[in-house]
């Protein structure tokens, strides 16, 4: 049978406020245990929370951006559970109302075409702290630094139908909220961590099949291939005649598999309800038009902007637009250049290509967008070939100096003189006679060999455009 | 011997301030009566004596430079629930009885800028869940009119030291009536402030939207004093209210003449016993003798109150005292196995019976299925109530009738019935609900044992509530009656 996997997913964003959601500690990353949770975080009796009006903030331009509504009134409620690393036996969180309604996303899927995603809800809550197994035989240790630190779960409609589509759908939220300035997007250290509902149907069937959930898949690999694992574990399991049951799976990344965490019938009843230490959170119009005005280009009207200025292809503008630090590094190189389509395909290959096989964010390139326009910069003005320039790029990635610097030691500067060009062509021709004859007789074909031997005996320094040129006349003389 | 036991917090305030009394010579008077005659009543559970002298010393320096408030050299007790740094705040309770706060709840701070003393903390109900205080890990607390009885809860432990005159004045709380009904039990004058008059961060939480601090005292006079020093926004707390304190002692000698005071007839039932009402009712003619109308009004949804607040207030605390699991501080089991027996042990052997009921109670009414049925349709039932205070403010200025049904019962009376216990709350329990003040003032005896009359205001009206208490006692002694043995 022909099925079909249905995915929503649940994406916790750790807001990049300085302090907690409900206490006056540092969110910073990285302290020694426990040097960052104050009385609030320790929930030493008595204490009481205060809401961090940034959290407010952050979570509002979230929900201006995805186009959802901005609760005017959205109410904490304590979930109650116990777990060593939750101090107060309850988490804060937000759960009939919360502070983001219904909005979208769009994805570009691999066939160029754009599927819009819907958005459930985003609500703010507090994260836990931490459980440490390792160092303390036969005991736990618990660290309450990240105790309280804010998160606005993201949950999306079960909108996806395959690992792809999912992890466009987790690559444009993760822009996003690096756009708005509210996540630092940093997957290692747990900013943007995602949960998956995965069901399967026959294709054509219009309910859902049962899901499981997957908890905790913390890079965009591991969600392609936790839901794929998924996928097929169902499949497998319907062919074989068994049910799927609904329950909280946990991917394991070394054995690429995923393992059933607890059942439905094991799942808490976290026995919701408001918190009666907050009030509620009251946003006026006034406010949202203020952060309304606060709200940078977004990529999707970046990407626009891209098409319609630039003249770029679709393909190439989304990639450019990926992320706000690429298409600021973009829009200085085509600003430099002056030629926006020559530098697009050159962030969009060279450099991008680099960045991916050394697995370097473009905020950490070995060349700035400064240099780098001025490599490209060289090619528009046709001082070396695109050839020559990858050779000066892979110097200017190794720290061997500018552009300019590079082309001077290494002499790769074009050969644009006619007279030495034909030289070489001649001596090309001289050498090769028979090739020559067959090629003046119709054999088109050997025209790619007699450029390609003048480009090798000028070491690539020739204008190819010239030696064209030239061979086309010495045919016709 | 001196009589200082004698003397009001305001009278006190006086001779701190002309210099009669040092603050360490009063503070180390109160001690000594404390370490004296505790043993019989047993209305501390600590006494913070080298912190006390300490800081009686201080006040003395600035009573010497004149940096003063009025309350700067008077020695206070704090009930055991509000946070002391570097003192025990057990609450109450074996879950909490190694700890010692690191930090000061902001009533504590703020009476600490005053220069208030702390001469220990009071005995109470376990974690405040009890109308007798005979749920504390440290033993009942005695009634000082009569040791057989019950001083009332949870704040029995203020009530019955300030009525022994072993501290001038106490901090309580009152989540269902807490501080007005051992007030009445005890014959002292205690105020319910507002809900979000008084910072609530420090005070150890049973139900978040019940619980409110406030002063227990001889005097309406005291009861403003402390205010004074209580009330106020605190950025700590996001449901204390951004509103300007007013000085409650401006309006104290406002006359009573023309003042509207309605009678509810539901206070006024067959639950209320014929003696209490008698002396409710002679107060209340006094206030009629004073110029007041008396109108009867109605509070219909009054019987609604008790079943309402035993929802509400036990689903706040089943999560309020989640945070006592055995794992950052307080009891903990002995080698718990594994962290379900660690969480399951420390709990059933930190917590006493009574809380344990209440969490139940309260994770029952919460859980899947209940919600709408209990907790949703308690908040539903809560407004009705809160509603019919503000229909009744609309024709009368306060609201008066009786603090509790009875007077203080013997201890063990109603130890083994929860029921009759919660019903004796019945006339204080929808001032919390509504969250309007409340307070209780000594109108007299029945038996030798006291009757608190309760005086109930609209919201924020703490001033007009504590001139007309002051205006009765103004006219009568009930309020410096002091029992035999602790004279």
């Amino acid at each position: 049978m022909n099925y079909e996997a249905v995915i929503g997913l649940e994406i916790h964003v750790q807001l990049a406020t300085k302090s907690k959601i409900f206490s006056g500690a540092s969110t910073a990353y990285g302290a020694e245990p426990n040097t960052q949770a104050c009385a609030v975080d320790v929930a030493l009796p008595g204490v009481l929370p205060v809401l961090n009006k940034e959290a407010v903030h952050m979570a509002t331009k979230f929900g201006l951006a995805i186009d959802a509504e901005v609760a005017h009134r959205s109410v904490f409620a304590r979930k109650n559970y116990f777990y060593p690393d939750l101090p107060k036996g309850y988490q804060i969180s937000q759960f009939e109302l919360p502070i983001v309604g219904k909005g979208h996303i769009d994805i570009e899927l691999e066939d160029g075409e754009t599927k819009r995603i819907g958005v459930t809800r985003a609500h703010l809550e507090e994260d836990a702290g931490k459980s440490l197994h390792e160092d303390f035989a036969g005991m736990t240790g618990i660290d309450l630094n990240r105790a309280g630190t804010p998160l606005l779960e993201v949950v999306s409609e079960p909108d996806m139908r395959s690992a792809a589509e999912a992890v466009a759908y987790m690559k444009k939220l993760h822009s996003l909220v690096r756009y708005l300035e509210i996540c630092d997007g940093n997957m290692q250290e747990g900013s943007f961590r995602c949960d998956a509902n995965v069901s399967v149907r026959p294709r054509g069937q219009q309910e859902f099949g049962t899901r499981a959930e997957i908890k905790n898949i913390n890079s965009f690999r591991f969600v392609e291939r936790a839901i794929n694992h998924e996928i097929e574990r169902q499949i497998d399991l319907i062919e074989d005649g068994g049910e799927v049951v609904q329950e909280t799976r946990l991917y394991d990344a070394n054995k690429d598999e995923t393992r059933s965490m607890r059942s439905k019938e094991e799942a808490n009843d976290y026995r919701y309800f408001p918190d009666p230490d907050l009030l509620p959170v009251v946003i006026d119009d006034k406010y949202l038009d203020e952060v309304r005005g606060e709200l940078p280009e977004l990529p999707d009207q970046k990407k626009q902007r891209y098409m319609d200025e630039f003249d770029l292809s679709a393909y190439d503008a989304g990639v450019l637009t990926g992320s706000r630090e690429l298409a600021d590094y973009f829009e200085t190189v085509a600003a430099k250049t002056g030629d926006a389509k020559l530098s697009a395909n050159w962030v969009t290959g060279e450099l991008a290509a680099r960045l991916n096989k050394e697995e370097v964010e473009i905020t950490d390139s070995k060349v700035s967008a400064e240099e780098y326009a001025g490599l490209i910069s060289r090619i528009k003005d046709n001082t070396i070939s695109g050839k020559i320039a990858k050779e000066v790029f892979d110097a200017m990635w190794n720290g061997e100096g500018s552009a300019d610097e590079v082309i001077e030691s290494k002499g790769l500067k074009q050969i644009t003189d006619t007279g030495a060009i034909e030289a070489m062509v001649d001596e090309v021709i001289a050498n090769n006679p028979e090739q020559f004859e067959q090629l003046k007789g119709g054999k088109d074909k050997l025209m790619g060999f007699f450029v390609g031997q003048v480009m090798k005996a000028s070491k690539g320094k020739a204008n190819p455009a010239q030696v064209n040129e030239l061979m086309r006349k010495k045919l016709n003389s | 011997m001196s009589d200082y036991h004698e003397k009001t917090l305001a009278e006190l305030s006086t001779l701190l301030q002309t210099g009669e009394v040092s603050s360490s010579a009063l503070t180390e008077y109160f001690l000594s009566r404390i370490k004296q005659q505790d043993a019989e009543l047993n209305s501390f559970i600590t006494i913070a004596e080298d912190q006390a002298m300490a800081e009686a010393a201080e006040a003395d320096e600035r009573l010497k430079s004149g940096n003063t408030s009025a309350l700067t050299g008077i020695p206070i007790a704090h009930k055991d629930i509000f946070c002391t740094r570097g003192i025990k705040t057990s609450c109450g309770s074996r879950m909490l009885d190694n700890f010692i706060s690191p930090y000061d709840a902001t009533v504590v701070n703020n009476f600490k800028q005053a220069g208030v003393i702390t001469l220990g903390k009071t005995n109470m109900d376990e974690f405040a869940m009890g109308s007798s205080n005979e749920t504390s890990f440290y033993g009942a607390v005695k009634n000082p009119w009569d040791t057989k009885r019950v001083p009332g809860g949870s704040s029995g432990g203020s009530a019955a030291a300030v009525a022994a005159r072993l501290a001038p004045a106490a901090t309580g709380t009152d989540t269902g009536g807490s501080i007005r009904q051992p007030a009445a039990l005890c014959g002292i004058t205690g105020l319910k402030p507002t809900y979000g008059r008084v910072s609530r961060y420090g005070m150890i939480a049973f139900a978040s939207s019940l619980d409110q601090g406030g002063p227990m005292a001889q005097t309406a006079e005291d009861c403003a004093l402390m205010l004074n020093a209580m009330a106020g926004f605190d950025e700590k707390d996001s449901t204390s209210i951004e509103k300007e304190v007013p000085d409650y002692t401006a309006d104290l000698n406002h006359s009573v003449n023309g003042l509207r005071i309605g009678l509810p007839s539901q206070y006024f039932d067959e639950g209320l016993d014929d003696n209490v009402k008698a002396v409710i009712q002679t107060a209340i003619d006094q206030y009629r003798d004073m110029g007041a109308e008396i109108v009867d009004i109605e509070l219909p949804n009054t019987s609604l109150s008790v079943p309402v607040y035993y929802v509400v207030a036990p689903a706040e605390c089943s999560a309020n005292l989640s945070r006592f699991d055995g794992v950052r501080y307080g009891y903990r089991c002995e080698d718990p196995k594994d962290l379900y027996d660690l969480y399951t042990r420390s709990r059933g052997e930190g917590f006493g019976a009574e809380v344990k009921r209440r969490i139940m109670v309260g994770t029952y009414a919460l859980s899947a299925g209940y919600y709408d049925a209990y907790y949703l349709k308690a908040q539903q039932l809560r407004h009705l109530i809160s509603d019919d205070f503000k229909k009744a403010f609309e024709s009368v200025d306060v609201i008066m009738g009786p603090a509790s049904p009875s007077t203080a019962f013997n201890i063990g009376e109603k130890a083994e019935d929860p029921i009759s216990m919660y019903l004796s709350d019945i006339y204080t329990i929808a001032v919390n609900l509504a969250g309007v003040p409340g307070m209780s003032v000594p109108v007299g005896f029945v038996d030798g044992n006291p009757v608190g009359l309760q005086i109930i205001g609209n919201y924020f009206e703490e001033s007009r509530l504590l001139n007309v208490a002051h205006q009765y006692q103004q006219q009568t002694d009930w309020h410096r009656q002091i029992p035999d043995s602790f004279k």
